[in-house]
Formats: C-alpha cells, sequence, structure tokens
C-alpha cells in the first residue's frame, strides 16, 4: 500500500461535496414525505441527524406512519442496512494504522454507501482524517436537506410536493440497473424481489403483512435465492459492492 | 410525554441504536474476513433486493393514490429506468423523474383527464 500523506481531512472534504449535493435533493423529499405521513418535523430532523441513511428511513417512517412494533421496526431496520455491515467488513481490510479503536467506533457511523464507495476506492490506506472530512460535509447536507423540507416543504404547491414524492425512488432504481445490466445475479434477485413484494402487497391472504416486514421477506428470499443460484466470486463481490 | 410522543421517540430511538451498531461492530470488533461463501453472496445481493422491494409496488403511488398522480408516476418510473439503464448519476435520475411525473400531472390536468 502506498503512503497516506496525501489522503488529508481537506481531501476529505473536497472528495465528500458531490456526494453532499446528490444528498441535498433527496434528504429534502425525505424530510417533505416524513413530514406529509404525519411525522413531527422535528422528529424527521433527528432521524436522519441520528441513521443518516435514505432506504432506512424512508422505511422507518413509514413503520411510524403506520403504528408498527418496536420488533418490526429493529428488524426491518436490521435487513435494510445489513449491507452496512458487509461495508463495514471491507473497508476494515484498508484501514491505516492510526486507524484505533476509538476511531473506528466514531467514524463507522457515517458509512452510507457513496461514502464507503469513495472511500474504498482510495489507492492508499485510509487515515481517520480522511474519513471524517469525507463524512462533513455529506451529513450536514443530509441533516439540513431534511430539515428544509420538513419545514420548508409545506411551502411548495401541492403538485410540486407530490411530484417529488418520487425522488427517492428514481435514486434506488439509478443504483441498482447498471450494475443489473451486467450480472445476471443481480437482475434475478431485483425481478424476484419485485414480484414478491407485489405479491404481498396485491393478494389478499396476505393483506395483514406490513410494509416494513414484507421488505425483509422479500430481500430474505430473493437474497438467497440469489446466493443459492448465482454465487459471486467473493473478493470481487466485496469490492464491487 | 404523552403517549404517542414516547413511541415515536422509542421507535427512532430503535433506529438510530440498531443502524448504528451494524455499522459500528464490524469495524470496531471484526478483524477476520467471513469464510461462508453463502453468506458473504447473501450480503453481496442484500442492497439490490432492498432497493427492489422498497420501489415496487410503493413507486406506483409515490405522488398519491388519484388515477392522475398514479399515471403520473409510472411516467416518472418510466423515466427513472431508461435514465437508469443509460447510467444517467443519481441526481439526474432523481430530478427527471420528478419533472416527468410533475409534468404528466400538469398535461393530464390541463386536457381535463381524470
Amino acid at each position: 500500500m502506498s503512503d497516506t500523506t496525501q489522503l488529508t481531512y481537506k481531501k476529505g472534504l473536497r472528495d465528500g461535496l458531490p456526494i453532499a449535493l446528490g444528498y441535498l435533493s433527496v434528504s429534502f423529499t425525505f424530510g417533505i414525505t416524513a413530514v406529509g405521513m404525519g411525522i413531527p418535523p422535528i422528529a424527521a430532523i433527528l432521524i436522519s441527524m441520528t441513521n443518516l441513511t435514505s432506504a432506512g428511513q424512508v422505511q422507518g417512517v413509514s413503520i411510524i406512519a403506520a403504528g408498527g412494533g418496536y420488533i418490526e421496526m429493529a428488524l426491518a431496520q436490521l435487513i435494510i442496512n445489513m449491507r452496512y455491515a458487509l461495508m463495514g467488513i471491507s473497508l476494515s481490510q484498508k484501514l491505516s494504522k492510526k486507524y484505533t479503536l476509538p476511531h473506528r467506533i466514531i467514524s463507522s457511523f457515517g458509512i452510507t454507501d457513496e461514502i464507503f464507495a469513495v472511500a474504498s476506492g482510495q489507492k492508499s490506506e485510509i487515515a481517520p482524517r480522511y474519513m471524517y472530512g469525507l463524512i462533513t460535509l455529506p451529513y450536514i447536507f443530509w441533516a439540513a436537506g431534511t430539515a428544509t423540507g420538513a419545514l420548508l416543504g409545506a411551502v411548495l404547491p401541492e403538485s410540486v410536493q407530490a411530484a417529488l414524492g418520487i425522488a427517492i425512488y428514481g435514486m434506488f432504481i439509478a443504483i441498482v440497473i447498471p450494475p443489473a445490466k451486467k450480472s445476471r445475479g443481480i437482475l434475478m434477485v431485483a425481478v424476484t424481489a419485485c414480484a414478491l413484494s407485489c405479491i404481498i402487497k396485491y393478494v389478499p391472504v396476505f393483506s395483514y403483512i406490513s410494509s416494513g416486514v414484507s421488505v425483509i421477506i422479500c430481500t430474505v428470499i430473493a437474497a438467497a435465492l440469489g446466493a443459492a443460484l448465482f454465487p459471486q466470486d467473493i473478493g470481487e463481490a466485496a469490492e464491487n459492492e | 410525554m404523552n403517549e404517542h410522543t414516547l413511541y415515536l421517540v422509542i421507535s427512532v430511538a430503535v433506529m438510530a441504536v440498531v443502524t448504528y451498531f451494524i455499522r459500528m461492530l464490524p469495524l470496531a470488533v471484526f478483524r477476520k474476513k467471513i469464510k461462508s461463501k453463502f453468506a458473504l453472496n447473501f450480503l453481496y445481493y442484500v442492497p439490490y433486493a432492498v432497493l427492489s422491494a422498497m420501489t415496487i409496488p410503493a413507486v406506483f403511488t409515490a405522488c398519491g393514490d388519484s388515477m392522475a398522480a398514479i399515471a403520473s408516476s409510472v411516467v416518472g418510473l418510466v423515466v427513472s429506468v431508461v435514465l437508469a439503464y443509460f447510467e444517467r448519476g443519481l441526481l439526474t435520475v432523481a430530478v427527471s423523474a420528478c419533472a416527468a411525473a410533475y409534468i404528466t400531472d400538469l398535461v393530464l390536468g390541463l386536457c381535463g383527464i381524470f
């Protein structure tokens, strides 16, 4: 591994800026969505400041809006955010010697899909200062975007608010489709998950299943099928994540 | 603190604690590599399964429950899929989807459809 002197706090800030700008728009619509579901603005902001994740937060507020239980909430968060554990394991392999336990405990809070992608794309080992730099702007923008959406979203015309509701799904689609073009496994997993999710939603027998539990069931079945039928080369799989 | 506020506070705390521990434990405790090929593959596929299950069918009513809103959502979905297929960035896809949904709603309203 080459030396880590290039990876300063400032370099982290610079690398984090594009991520932060992307987060601003998504967190803005999250704020609007959460308040639209009856979540108080202060709770929406608190959720963004303590979670820093898109899919988990969207699922979380819909569980709260539906009055779901704590166990359902914990399980849904566990399954939806389980990918961060894989990213953490992958990242732990390339941390520098300066990355002591306290740094690991603090900076792990900032692992997101995009921050992980940028950090693991670095050629040298990662020092804590770079990681803190990388997390700073996305964290601030994620909280600020949520606050703006939650507090000022209501000022927007209803038609604009409604149209913004699709933003988060656009982002999800943009994450899934490009790799699905290249990997039959990912394509099969995505199609299976969509099909299962439609079955649970529209077949009356399953109507007692809440959306949080539905996501858990669909994910476990689809990912297990993918792992059984389309196993990837492991090292490569972890790096492509 | 009333019952609903308490429910809200505990729910948010559960979200935050679970999410944090998933991130923190592997980095703090985990020093070895996972050996099970199945477990690694399962973890590899999880994000795609989660995002797909969360998107379909929820996206159909992303803009609301009325017929016009569902039509707008479907147009937004189609635009997202096409742009994502041509590998446009997250921000471009998300903003274009919103614009497409907004324009569809506007046009349907002007034409007096639904």
